[in-house]
C-alpha cells in the first residue's frame, strides 16, 4: 500500500485570501492526502515549527499578498534551523514570473501561478513527496 | 545522534519523525518502540472528547497553555477523522489552537484515524508514549467526538474530559448514555450562550443518576467554561488535578488495567492479521468461505476450523484449545 | 414559456457560473403573471427594482471611482490626482493589510506588507499627505476598511476639518462591514459582537454629526470573490443588511435615521444576464424588507444605493488583454443593472496592482459606455424582457430560501458561529473550480483557445524604499507628538471601549493627538479580544 502523504498548507503574514488555499487543501484531501491547515495569519517561524511537528513531507504556502520574495525565503530558513530542511516548499498565488527564478534559488520547488489546474498541483505534491523518504 | 537519542533529548524534530514512523508503519518499528518503552509511564494524560462543534480545539489551547506553569514540556495530539471515502483527511485543529502553536515549550500533532473506529487513531497509543519518552509530562489527547463510539480514551487517558455546549440541537438527553460513562471530569463549554445552565443542570441531574462505575467514588464534577475568552478555565484545571491526585492512589491498579486493556487489543490485532495472512495464502480462506456461502458451514464453525487448522500448521507450538476467548475490547475505568 | 427543442444545441445544458440553467429561450408568460406596479414599478418607485431614480443616469452618470493605492501616502495621493484629472468622479482608497489588520507599519508583523497591496496609513499625518491637495468638500471619497474603519474615518474628518470643512459637508463611504469579514474576506480583528457595537456606533454618529455621509457599505462582492454564486452573494448580502438595520434598532436607533446612509456593494461578475437580474432582485427585496419588515416609512430608507466593481476573480493572468473585454460587459452589466457608482478592473490585475496605463483604459471603458453606447441614456432599458424578468423572480425567491435558512439557525452572527455561509461559499468554490477544470464552464485562455506568446505587459512595482521610508516618518510623528495627550486620549478611548459611550468621539481625539493606527486598534483588541475562526472547507 503506498503510504499517505501529509501536506501542510499555510497562510504566512497578513494575507486574508483564503479562497485558493482551501480549494487546494480539499483537492488534497479528495487525492486521499492528509492536510493540515494552518489557518490565517501565521509567521513563518510559526508556520516552520508547525510543518516539524506534523513532518508533513510538502509544504504549501499559499500567498497572494507580494510579499512571497520576503516571506518564502525566511520560511524555508525557518524550516532548516528547526531540522525541516527536508520538507519540501511550493509556493502557489500571485507571483509574476520574473519572481520566479530567485525563489526556485531560495529552495522553493516549483511556484504555481494563477489559472494553475489542481490535478497538476496534486500530482506533482504526490511525485515530489514520493521522492522523500 | 541517532533518533532514539534524539528523541530521548526532548528534540521535536526527532519525536515528529519518530511519529510518523509508527503511523505509516503497521506493524509499528519494533526498534524504536523497543528502546523508548523504558522510558515512558511517567507522563499525565488528558483525554478530551465530545461532540464537534463544542469547542474542543480552544478548550484544549487553553489547558495546553495553563498546564505550562507546572509542566516545561506539554504534548498535545488532536485527532481527525479521515474520508472513508477518499482516506485524505483535513486536520484543521491547529488553527484554532493559536497561543498554543507560539509556546516552543507546546508540541502539537495532528493525527488522522486513518479508518479505525473509536475516536482515535491506532497510532495514538505509540504517539503517547513517544511524547512521554521526549520529555512530555503532561499529554492532552483530543479525540473525534461523535458520540459513544469514543471508548478508546479511557484506554489511554488518565482523565477523560467531556465537553458539551448548549444549543447544539441535542439535548442531554438525547447524549448517548456512554458518553457519560465515560468522563471523569465534564465542561459546558460556551457558556456565556442561552441555554447553558440548563445544560449545566440537565447533566448533573444525568450524573447523579448514572451508576457509580468510578474506582476511588470519584464523582464527575460539571465545570461552565467559555474557552474562547479563558473563563472558567482556572477551576476547570482545578477539578482535572483533583482527579489527578485521586489516581495517584491507584495509579498501579490502573497502569497494570491499561497496559491489559492494549497488550489484548495489540495481541488480538496481530494474531487476527496473522490468521488472516496465513489463510489467504494457504487458500483455507476461500474454501471455508465457500463451505459458509454454500451452507454447508456455519460462520461459527467455519473460524473454530481456521483456527485449529492455524495452530496445526505450525509444528512445535502447542496446539491448546482452539477455541481462544477473543472477547472484545476492555474498558479501563 | 417557450420550449426549446433540445436538439440541434451546442451542449446538453447551458449553465451559469453560478449553476443556473438557462432555458432556450424565456416567453411572455411572465408578462401575463407580474402586476407591474407591485413587483415592478417605475424607475425610482417602489419596489425599485427598475432604478431608484426616476431619471437614472439621464439625471446623473454614475461615480465612476476606482479602487487606488499602494505604497506611501505620496505615491497614492499622485495617483488619485492623475485618475481625476483623467476624469475620475470620486475616489477609492485602499489600504495595505497592515492598515486593514490595525498594525503599524514597523509592527514585526507588517514586515515585507507595508505598502504593497494598498496605501499605508499609521497616523493623521500620513492621511494628510494622502488627500493633499485634493478639496474633500467637492470629492466623495471610499475608504475599503472594516475593523478600524472607525478610526480611518476618524483620520478622514479630521483632515477634512484642517482643510476648513466642516463634518456635514463630507460625502462618500467607508465600508464597515464586519458580518462579511467572517463570511469571506476575513480582515477580521474583534469577535463579532463588540464589532457590531463598533458599526453602531458610527451609524449613531454619522446620523448626528455627517448625514451626507455613507456610513456602510453592506458588502457581496468579497463573498462573490470568495467562491460564492449569485445567489448567495445577493442573499448573504441582503442578510447582513437585516442584521445591521436589527443592530441598529435594537441600540434604540429610529430606522429613518439611519437606514437611508446604509449604502451596497456587488460583484459584477461572467453571467451577463443573471448579474443584471441580481441587481434588479437587490433592490426588490430590500424595498421590500425595511419598508414591510422593519416599519421605515421615509423612501429613503427603501431605496438600495450601491457601488459595483467588476469581478476580480474573473481576470487571467493568461493573455491578459481578453480582461478588457470581461470587464466591458461586467460594466455594462452593472449600467444595465442600475449601479450607482463602479469600478471597472484593470487587465494586468491577475499579477499585479495597476499600472497608470491599464487604468487609464479602465476608466476610458466606463466613458465609452456612458457617452458613446446609449445605454445610459434611458432608464432600466432592459425592463420588461422575458428573461431578465424572469431571472429576477429565480433570485429574489432563492435570496428568501436562504433567509429563512439563516433565521433558523438562529440568525447571521449564529450562522457564522456555524459556519454556515463559510461552508457554503467553499463548496460553492470547489465546484465552480472542478467545472473550470473539467472544461464545462469556459475561461478563453485557459482551458480553451489557449497558448501564445507570454503577455508582454509592463507591471507594477512597488518601490522597495516604501517600507523603510513609511517606518522612518512613523518614528517621526512619534517623536514629534505630544505623548501626555496621546496618553489620556488612549485612555479615553479604553474607557469607552469597556462602557458603552460612542467610540468616534475619543478616537476623533486620539487621532487628532496623532496616536497610531497600531496604538488605538492596541487597546481595543485588549478590550474586545481578537477572533480566530474555525477553518471551514
Amino acid at each position: 500500500m503506498d503510504r499517505i502523504i501529509r501536506v501542510m498548507v499555510a497562510k504566512p503574514g497578513l494575507d486574508s485570501h483564503d479562497r485558493g488555499a482551501k480549494v487546494v487543501a480539499r483537492a488534497y484531501r479528495d487525492a486521499g492526502m492528509e492536510v493540515v491547515y494552518t489557518g490565517l495569519h501565521q509567521t513563518s517561524e510559526q508556520i516552520a515549527e508547525a510543518a516539524v511537528q506534523e513532518d508533513v513531507d510538502v509544504l504549501a504556502v499559499s500567498i497572494l499578498s507580494g510579499a512571497h520574495s520576503v516571506l518564502l525565503p525566511r520560511i524555508i530558513g525557518s524550516l532548516r534551523e528547526r531540522g525541516g530542511g527536508g520538507i519540501l516548499v511550493l509556493a502557489g498565488g500571485v507571483i509574476p514570473e520574473a519572481d520566479v527564478p530567485a525563489l526556485l534559488e531560495a529552495g522553493v520547488a516549483r511556484v504555481f501561478g494563477p489559472g494553475s489546474r489542481l490535478d497538476t498541483i496534486v500530482e506533482f505534491t504526490r511525485e515530489l513527496a514520493g521522492g522523500r523518504i | 545522534m541517532d533518533l532514539v537519542s534524539r528523541l530521548l533529548a526532548g528534540d521535536p524534530a526527532a519525536l515528529a519523525r519518530a511519529i510518523t514512523l509508527v503511523e505509516r508503519d503497521r506493524p509499528a518499528p519494533r526498534d524504536l518502540l523497543a528502546a523508548i518503552h523504558p522510558h515512558t509511564g511517567r507522563a499525565r494524560v488528558i483525554g478530551v472528547t465530545g461532540p464537534p462543534g463544542v469547542g474542543k480545539s480552544t478548550l484544549v489551547d487553553q489547558l495546553a497553555i495553563s498546564f505550562r506553569q507546572p509542566h516545561a514540556l506539554v504534548g498535545v495530539l488532536a485527532v481527525d477523522p479521515s474520508s472513508p471515502f477518499t482516506g485524505g483527511a483535513i486536520l484543521g485543529d491547529r488553527v484554532r489552537m493559536a497561543r498554543s502553536s507560539a509556546d516552543p515549550g507546546i508540541f502539537i500533532r495532528s493525527l488522522a484515524t486513518r479508518g479505525q473506529l473509536g475516536g482515535l487513531s491506532q497510532a495514538t497509543g505509540d504517539a503517547i508514549r513517544l511524547m512521554d519518552a521526549s520529555g512530555r509530562s503532561l499529554i492532552l489527547v483530543e479525540t473525534v467526538g461523535a458520540g459513544q463510539a469514543e471508548v478508546d480514551i479511557m484506554n489511554h487517558a488518565h482523565t477523560v474530559l467531556v465537553v458539551l455546549a448548549p444549543g447544539l440541537g441535542d439535548d442531554v438527553q438525547a447524549i448517548k448514555a456512554g458518553i457519560l460513562e465515560i468522563g471523569h471530569v465534564f465542561a459546558v463549554n460556551k457558556a456565556d450562550r442561552d441555554g447553558a445552565d440548563r445544560t449545566a443542570a440537565e447533566l448533573e441531574m444525568m450524573l447523579e443518576m448514572a451508576p457509580d462505575c468510578r474506582a476511588g467514588g470519584w464523582r464527575p464534577p460539571v465545570v461552565r467554561t467559555v474557552a474562547r475568552d479563558g473563563r472558567g478555565i482556572p477551576e476547570l484545571v482545578r477539578k482535572l488535578d483533583e482527579h489527578w491526585d485521586c489516581r495517584q492512589s491507584e495509579l498501579d491498579g490502573w497502569c497494570r488495567r491499561q497496559a491489559a486493556a492494549e497488550l489484548s487489543e495489540t495481541v488480538e490485532a496481530m494474531a487476527g492479521s496473522r490468521l488472516r495472512e496465513w489463510a489467504a495464502k494457504s487458500g483455507m480462506w476461500e474454501e471455508v468461505l465457500d463451505a459458509i456461502v454454500g451452507r454447508r458451514l456455519d460462520p461459527r464453525r467455519g473460524a473454530e476450523t481456521l483456527l485449529s487448522h492455524y495452530l496445526d500448521s505450525r509444528p512445535g507450538e502447542d496446539a491448546g484449545s482452539p477455541t481462544g476467548c477473543w472477547t472484545g475490547r476492555r474498558r479501563n475505568t | 414559456m417557450v420550449e426549446a427543442t433540445g436538439a440541434g444545441e451546442r451542449q446538453s445544458a447551458f449553465i451559469t457560473v453560478s449553476g443556473r440553467p438557462l432555458e432556450g429561450c424565456y416567453g411572455p408568460a411572465i408578462a401575463r403573471e407580474q402586476e407591474y406596479d407591485r413587483e415592478l414599478g417605475d424607475p425610482g418607485e417602489y419596489p425599485y427594482t427598475r432604478g431608484i431614480h426616476p431619471t437614472m443616469y439621464r439625471g446623473r452618470l454614475w461615480t465612476m471611482r476606482q479602487f487606488a493605492g499602494f505604497g506611501t501616502a505620496e505615491d497614492s495621493n499622485a495617483r488619485y490626482r492623475f485618475l481625476l484629472e483623467q476624469g475620475q468622479t470620486g475616489l477609492s482608497v485602499a489600504f495595505d493589510f497592515p492598515t486593514l489588520l490595525g498594525y503599524d507599519s514597523d509592527h514585526p508583523r507588517s514586515e515585507g506588507e507595508v505598502g504593497r497591496l494598498g496605501v499605508a496609513i499609521d497616523t493623521l499625518a500620513d492621511m494628510e499627505v494622502l488627500f493633499e491637495g485634493i478639496p474633500l468638500d467637492r470629492v466623495s471619497t471610499s475608504m475599503t476598511i472594516n475593523a478600524p474603519a472607525a478610526i480611518l474615518w476618524a483620520m478622514y474628518i479630521a483632515v477634512a476639518e484642517k482643510q476648513g470643512v466642516p463634518r456635514d459637508r463630507i460625502t462618500g463611504t467607508i465600508q464597515n462591514d464586519i458580518l462579511k469579514e467572517y463570511m469571506a474576506q476575513k480582515t477580521f480583528v474583534f469577535p463579532p459582537r463588540p464589532s457590531l457595537r463598533l458599526v453602531v456606533d458610527t451609524f449613531a454618529f454619522g446620523a448626528e454629526e455627517a448625514p451626507r455621509w455613507n456610513t456602510i457599505s453592506i458588502s457581496g462582492y468579497h463573498i462573490r470573490e470568495a467562491g460564492a454564486t449569485a445567489a448567495q452573494e445577493l442573499a448573504f448580502t441582503l442578510a447582513s443588511g437585516r442584521e445591521y438595520v436589527r443592530a441598529g434598532i435594537a441600540a434604540g436607533l429610529d430606522v429613518d435615521e439611519f437606514a437611508p446612509r446604509l449604502s451596497f456593494f456587488f460583484n459584477s461578475h461572467v453571467d451577463f444576464l443573471e448579474e443584471i437580474a441580481k441587481f434588479r432582485a437587490a433592490r426588490r427585496i430590500w424595498a421590500r424588507e425595511m419598508r414591510e419588515r422593519f416599519g421605515a416609512v421615509n423612501p429613503r430608507s427603501w431605496m438600495l444605493r450601491f457601488h459595483t466593481q467588476t469581478a476580480g476573480c474573473s481576470l487571467t493572468a493568461q493573455q491578459p488583454e481578453n480582461n478588457i473585454v470581461r470587464t466591458t460587459l461586467q460594466a455594462l452589466a452593472a449600467v444595465l443593472g442600475g449601479t450607482q457608482s463602479l469600478h471597472t478592473n484593470s487587465m494586468d490585475e491577475a499579477l499585479a496592482l495597476p499600472s497608470e496605463d491599464a487604468v487609464r483604459l479602465a476608466l476610458r471603458t466606463q466613458q465609452v459606455i456612458a457617452l458613446e453606447s446609449g445605454v445610459a441614456n434611458t432608464a432600466d432599458p432592459l425592463g420588461g424582457s422575458y428573461c431578465l424578468e424572469t431571472l429576477t423572480r429565480q433570485l429574489e425567491q432563492e435570496a428568501r430560501d436562504y433567509f429563512d435558512r439563516i433565521d433558523r439557525l438562529g440568525g447571521v452572527v449564529a450562522a457564522i458561529e456555524l459556519g454556515f455561509f463559510q461552508r457554503e461559499i467553499a463548496d460553492s468554490a470547489y465546484r465552480h473550480q472542478r467545472r473550470v477544470e473539467a472544461g464545462e464552464l469556459a475561461v478563453v485562455g485557459v482551458n480553451c483557445h489557449a497558448g501564445g506568446p507570454p503577455p508582454a505587459i509592463n507591471l507594477l512595482r512597488v518601490n522597495p524604499g516604501t517600507e523603510k521610508h513609511q517606518v522612518e516618518r512613523l518614528q517621526a510623528v512619534r517623536c514629534n507628538r505630544d505623548e501626555r495627550a496621546v496618553e489620556r486620549a488612549l485612555r479615553d478611548v479604553r474607557d469607552a471601549a469597556r462602557g458603552s459611550d460612542n467610540l468616534m468621539y475619543p478616537l476623533l481625539e486620539a487621532v487628532r493627538a496623532y496616536a497610531t493606527l497600531g496604538e488605538m486598534m492596541g487597546v481595543l483588541r485588549e478590550e474586545f479580544g481578537e477572533y480566530r475562526e474555525e477553518a471551514i472547507f
